[in-house]
């Protein structure tokens, strides 16, 4: 019966939950849990119509085991724990005192309103006991309630803690007044001795802390679990729920409060357990806690509203209901004031009289409520059918009216709002810093009071708990200074990746792990080093001035941008295991080195656009390159063919850069295509000669051969290690070129379209710079290909691929390839012109 | 004396909580000679293992000296009093109060330690704990000022100080409830 009509909820509940969200503006006047109840009754009305009888209601079994739990679990497990012990004093009192108040006036005044003759209806048969019993169960505010409604409101930090925190821990005194009365009821007023109201005393302090102590032992046991679950990653959330399950279960069955167990074992073992288990994991607790919270809650309101359809349980009495509804306002509000006077007295920030109007008018009551009175017994409580409707009307009235007035009130009344801000590392270091400094003025005037055992115990906490029930390895790096600058990088890091890297300043990215960074030369930018996300955007510029270590930086960055090889792996299911996915992980790596590209090329973009862009420079290095065989060829595309897969060549144009600063520099869709790319394409496709302008379109940018090695290239030092190194590219390829120079390009090949005629070395400087490569050592081949605007060298497949693997195999055959990086005349023959207008590729011919 | 203070500082401030300071600063006073030293506060266990304890200690010590009777005492403690209603009203044409949010900030600042190297780092190696190394330290020492800077001088004005404060509710959060 539960099951299926939970379902049943679930499945006609959603729906509406995503018109609900969709329609901003009726959800942005109405709370959620206002249009659940509304949504409910319409759904008991039309089940009422078809099957003529109430189907389903809200079962107290069914609230109790399997509704409130997660509820309770969710808001403890999320509840900020520093706001909740610092007004810890101000929770409790209202949570007690004002319980027990609001129970004993509220029975009370019924009582004096039923002797007085008002309750006109003579079903109404209840004595003082049944009156309190129903004070007890109709006083309590109800955690769901309260939470849907405030969640909404956003009133300040403090005022929402007290209201909910009273709303957690009223449960211990609701539960063990409803127990007492309930039990008097039972035993009839005459059979009552005193003994039995010491007995209520005594039980209410052995249910509140001994559900607490419950809570406490088993946060204590989630966290030294969850210490040793580093092999069974995929079980850690399973843990969580079900040991904060079991301490619900095991405080129900003893009578003790299950609701402070729960609680509390979230709140206590959250610190723990979260530093304990793996980011995916947390994210699993996370979002599965507050899916079934935020479930059962709407399950919880669809209920009470079809529930209240069922008319057979009613039975109605206007005096009854306008008492009670009348007695549980004013009470409320009585009581909230005398309670703030007399804390207010104590406390450092006292509560105002506008903080006093909500905490009275948040006084909402609940399914709590509903459920507890469902499950009084008929046979003892003559009156239970008008308590129930009683209940339901106090409970509507509240949730609906209360819930659907008090963002206006807060609103006229002009309540603290919460501000939500962005935390900031010097917000976090200054706390800290404020509770040292109270602490210590405490230990001065000698005052032994909040600060002082706050310390204290974060003392015990760091010398034995945390030793005990953290990982090493967490409570190595557990430190809340630390975790905000921690999220703070990532956080810069991943708006940084987001906006494509365009919008940010670089004064702004200058992370602090610079300094440290710059000195070492060549290092990669995107360095797993413990200080989290480093973008060092220096590197380059730094190392800029000389040449050859420019040369040693660009040798690096294509060591480490050649992939691993890439295997396939034989998928394999277990289900209490996740093997660590060997797809996800080049998956990553492929991610990691683009976006250490991205992130490279960017800078390299950004220091050429704002460095001298002008030509002088281009044309100095024109004048070098004339002087010297230096080729200072702007773009490359490097065709190699990784050495472990013979199906697939990898192109490498670097290049798009520039042409998307040109075009549009703040686009950040184009994500794949930004930067280097990798094209990976069937190499017999590529033989056939067939390399359609499709598959060329992917690299628009002009790719030129890789030039010949400056002789400098030849004394740097990594020339010793041949045995790793599988590509040769002289710096100066890779370098970005300004967009004055690229526009210079794309003139010159323009005209060189135009003219159509074998090109001469006449065409300017820069179209020298250019097109040297091809044009100066092999005018014969690019004076074929012009007419095309392309020249493309191919090899038959066995060349290609013999020559792959020779290129394994001896590394100086490699090197000299790229010595002399164009063809031998010999392979002219073979070159196939492709459709594309400046397309140049270049296979290394390894067999040379 | 006792008088001379309370009508100079303490005008809401009872006799019964002056008399109790008194008699922590006497017990304090293990010289009795009416001040207290450096050693006096050094004394205090708890203090020895406050990370920001000797700044808290050196807060009682106006400029150059080394010892601080019981009125110096009372007027740094008076930082931490909270601010009472009734007082905001009347503040508005009279000298700054001492618990004032700015007072406070300064008195956090006793040194102007704000201006070059913030929290030292050897303080914040002493708040952080012991297991974090040296370099990420810096840059979290780094990215403090960084944060706060606006200037580009990569140094914190108290203006700028003020400003990253100025969502932290310092009036709360430095009071003590003793110090009525």
């Amino acid at each position: 019966m539960l099951c299926p009509c939970a379902y049943l909820a679930d499945a006609l509940i959603l729906p509406f939950l995503l018109v609900f969200h969709l329609s901003r503006k009726v959800t942005s006047i109405v709370p959620e849990s206002c249009l659940l109840i509304l949504l409910g009754l319409g759904l008991g009305g039309i089940v009422l119509a078809v099957a003529k009888k109430a189907e389903y209601q809200l079962e107290p079994n069914m609230f109790f085991l399997f509704l409130l739990p997660p509820i309770v679990l969710d808001s403890g497990y999320f509840m900020p724990s520093r706001l909740f012990f610092d007004n810890i004093g101000a929770i409790l009192t209202y949570a007690v005192v004002g319980t027990l108040w609001n129970s004993f006036t509220t029975g009370a005044a019924l009582w004096g309103l039923h002797r007085a003759g008002l309750m006109a209806d003579p079903g109404v048969e209840a004595g003082l006991m049944d009156f309190l019993l129903f004070g007890s169960l109709i006083s309590a505010v109800d955690p769901v309630a309260v939470l849907a409604v405030f969640e909404e409101v956003h009133v300040n930090e403090t005022l929402f803690i007290i209201v909910f925190g009273e709303s957690l821990l009223n449960d211990a005194v609701t539960v063990v007044l409803y127990k007492v009365f309930n039990s008097f009821v039972e035993l009839g007023p005459a059979h009552i001795h005193a003994t039995d109201y010491v007995k209520g005393v005594v039980s209410f302090f052995l249910v509140s802390l001994g559900g607490t102590a419950v809570g406490l032992l088993f946060a204590f046991l989630l966290a030294l679990i969850t210490r040793f679950t580093k092999r069974v990653r995929i079980i850690e959330p399973l843990f969580v729920f079900l040991l904060a399950y079991v301490a619900y279960l095991a405080a129900e069955m003893v009578s003790l409060s299950s609701i402070l167990a729960v609680t509390f074992c979230g709140i206590c073992c959250k610190k723990y357990v979260e530093a304990n288990i793996s980011q995916k994991s947390r994210t699993t607790v996370k979002y599965t806690m507050k899916t079934l919270a935020s479930s059962s809650e709407t399950i919880i309101f669809m209920f009470l509203g079809i529930s209240a359809v069922d008319t057979s349980k009613w039975a109605w009495d206007t005096a009854l209901v306008l008492g009670t509804l009348f007695f549980i306002l004013l009470f409320r509000a009585v009581g909230v004031v005398l309670q703030t006077y007399v804390l207010n007295r104590f406390r450092l920030i006292p509560l105002d009289r506008i903080d006093q109007v909500v905490m009275s008018y948040g006084g909402l009551r609940g399914a709590v409520a509903f459920a507890l009175v469902i499950l009084l017994d008929r046979a003892k409580v003559k009156a239970k059918d008008y308590f129930v409707a009683t209940t339901i009307v106090v409970v509507f009235f509240t949730v609906i009216v209360q819930g659907l007035t008090i963002k206006p009130l807060v609103t006229w009344l002009k309540v603290k709002r919460s501000d939500h801000h962005k935390p900031t590392l010097n917000e976090e270091l200054h706390e800290h810093a404020f509770d040292h400094i109270l602490a210590a003025v405490e230990d001065i005037v000698g005052h032994h009071g909040y600060h002082y055992w706050r310390d204290k115990w974060e003392q015990f906490d760091k010398k034995y708990l945390s030793q005990l029930l953290m990982r090493k390895s967490a409570y190595r790096l557990r430190d809340e200074i630390w975790d905000v600058y921690y999220k703070l990088n990532i956080r810069d890091a991943i708006s940084f990746v987001d906006q494509g890297g365009h919008v940010l300043s670089a004064a702004k990215l200058a992370l602090p792990s610079m300094p440290s960074l710059r000195e070492s030369l060549g290092r990669p930018c995107w360095t797993p080093s413990g200080s989290g996300a480093c973008l060092d955007l220096q590197v380059i510029d730094t190392v800029r001035s000389r040449r050859d270590k420019e040369d040693a930086a660009m040798h690096h960055v294509l060591r480490g941008s050649l992939y691993k090889p890439r295997r396939r792996y034989k998928a394999s299911y277990s289900r209490h295991f996740i093997s660590p996915d060997k797809q996800e992980r080049q998956d990553k790596e492929i991610f990691r080195q683009n976006m250490k590209r991205r992130l490279e090329t960017f800078k390299s973009t950004k220091h050429n656009v704002c460095s001298s862009k002008s030509k002088a420079r281009l044309k100095e290095k024109g004048r070098k390159k004339a002087s010297a065989p230096q080729p200072p060829a702007p773009f490359l595309a490097l065709r190699f063919g990784l050495p472990q897969d013979a199906d697939s060549e990898v192109l490498w144009g670097v290049g798009e850069v520039s042409e998307e600063e040109e075009s549009d520099s703040s686009e950040t869709e184009r994500e794949d295509d930004e930067g280097i790319v990798f094209i990976a394409r069937a190499t017999d496709e590529v033989l056939q000669g067939k390399t359609t302008p499709g598959s060329l379109d992917v690299c628009p940018s002009p790719c030129i051969i890789p030039p010949s090695p400056t002789l400098a290239e030849k004394e740097l030092p990594w020339k010793g290690d041949q045995a790793d190194l599988a590509v040769y590219v002289s710096s100066e390829t890779t370098k970005i070129v300004p967009v004055d120079m690229q526009k210079a390009w794309n003139q010159s090949i323009s005209s060189l379209e135009s003219i159509a005629s074998p090109p001469g070395i006449e065409s300017g400087p820069q179209h020298r710079r250019f097109a040297c490569p091809v044009l100066e050592e092999q005018p014969q081949s690019a004076s074929q290909a012009m007419p095309e605007q392309s020249s493309c060298f191919q090899f038959p497949s066995h060349v290609s691929k013999s020559g792959r693997s020779q290129s394994d195999s001896s590394p100086d055959g490699a090197e000299q390839q790229e010595l002399q990086p164009l063809m031998a005349m010999e392979e002219q023959g073979r070159m196939l012109p492709t459709a594309e207008p400046r397309w140049l590729m270049f296979n290394r011919p390894s067999h040379l | 004396m006792l008088i001379c203070v309370s009508s100079f500082f303490f005008s809401s401030v009872s006799h019964s909580q002056i008399t109790r300071l008194y008699s922590r600063f006497t017990s304090l006073d293990k010289g009795e000679n009416g001040t207290l030293s450096r050693e006096d506060f050094q004394r205090i266990p708890e203090l020895a293992i406050n990370p920001l304890g000797d700044r808290i200690i050196n807060a009682f010590f106006p400029e150059g000296e080394d010892q601080v009777n019981f009125r110096g005492f009372m007027r740094t403690l008076a930082h931490f009093r909270p601010i009472e209603d009734n007082e905001k009203s009347k503040d508005q044409n009279g000298p700054e109060p001492l618990n004032s949010r700015s007072n406070k900030l300064h008195c956090k600042k006793c040194e102007p330690s704000y201006r070059s190297n913030y929290f030292s780092f050897f303080v914040l190696r002493m708040m952080v704990g012991v297991n974090i190394s040296d370099e990420q330290l810096g840059s979290i020492a780094d990215r403090t000022i960084q944060e706060a800077d606006q200037d580009g001088d990569s140094a914190i004005s108290f203006a700028e100080f003020v400003k990253v404060l100025e969502k932290v509710d310092v009036e709360q959060k430095m009071s003590i409830r003793f110090l009525h």
